[in-house]
């Protein structure tokens, strides 16, 4: 089956870690993710500059790697990460920004995808609602 | 045929983001002209109400985006009975022409779409 997962909350939030775990409970029963969308404080999950303690998950982190392994199509809501500050270098320099820190394996991309992936999926997984 | 999608809203419009970026999400969809509905439940029934003075609060008015849903082909607006008699509000008083449901019909139209996202 062909899955899209939605992610609203913060890699700090319970739900974040449970996205992930289900995402690789699904490739591990064969099934397809077609696409990851972070969106609202889901979006921080794509930031490369969270430092955590040494003995606590790494989350943003695990996404990355996971991302990479099976070469997944990870998107995050551009208009949620401006306003929170997570940019990619082509962003910070339009908005003059010293920094960016959109994670390797994420694009920023319009809500437009999100609608998109809904419409060709099978089934929508939303994580980290109210 | 496209997949028919149920956004329910549960924030309140001036506590945090939610409320916005949920509209969005609404809007973008009416743009692409997807087959969707709202339906405003618990404290998003708050979203409603007219004459809301978001400057108070140093805050954009959600009002406007609120009616822009019809322009962009969402007319299916749904609100809980249940959330508006809780919070002791009107429903001939709201700013928004909503169909005010049940619970049992809450459940049916939850049914009804191929895809819900609640936030």
């Amino acid at each position: 089956m062909k899955f899209v997962i939605a992610l609203y909350a913060p890699p700090q939030a319970p739900s974040s870690r449970r996205t992930l775990r289900f995402a690789e409970a699904l490739l591990a029963g064969g099934h397809e993710i077609t696409r990851l969308f972070l969106y609202q404080d889901g979006i921080y999950n794509a930031a490369s500059t969270q430092v955590v303690p040494q003995d606590e998950v790494d989350l943003s982190h695990e996404w990355r790697q996971f991302i990479q392994r099976h070469q997944l199509e990870g998107v995050v809501c551009i208009a949620a990460a401006l306003r929170r500050g997570v940019l990619d270098v082509p962003e910070a320099q339009r908005h003059a920004r010293t920094a960016s820190c959109l994670a390797e394996g994420w694009t920023l991309s319009g809500l437009g995808q999100l609608h998109e992936a809904i419409q060709q999926a099978d089934r929508l997984i939303c994580f980290g609602g109210p | 045929m496209n997949r028919s999608l149920l956004i329910i809203c549960r924030q309140s419009p001036w506590s945090s983001l939610q409320a916005r970026e949920m509209l969005d999400i609404a809007l973008t969809g009416g743009a692409f002209d997807l087959p969707l509905a709202l339906l405003f439940l618990d404290d998003a029934v708050l979203q409603l109400l007219p004459e809301q003075q978001p400057s108070l609060l140093q805050q954009k008015d959600l009002t406007a985006n609120l009616q822009a849903l019809p322009l962009f082909g969402i007319e299916q607006l749904y609100a809980a009975r249940r959330s508006l008699t809780e919070r002791g509000l009107d429903e001939l008083s709201l700013g928004l022409p909503v169909q005010v449901l049940d619970d049992p019909e809450l459940k049916q139209l939850i049914s009804q779409y191929d895809q819900v996202i609640t936030l």
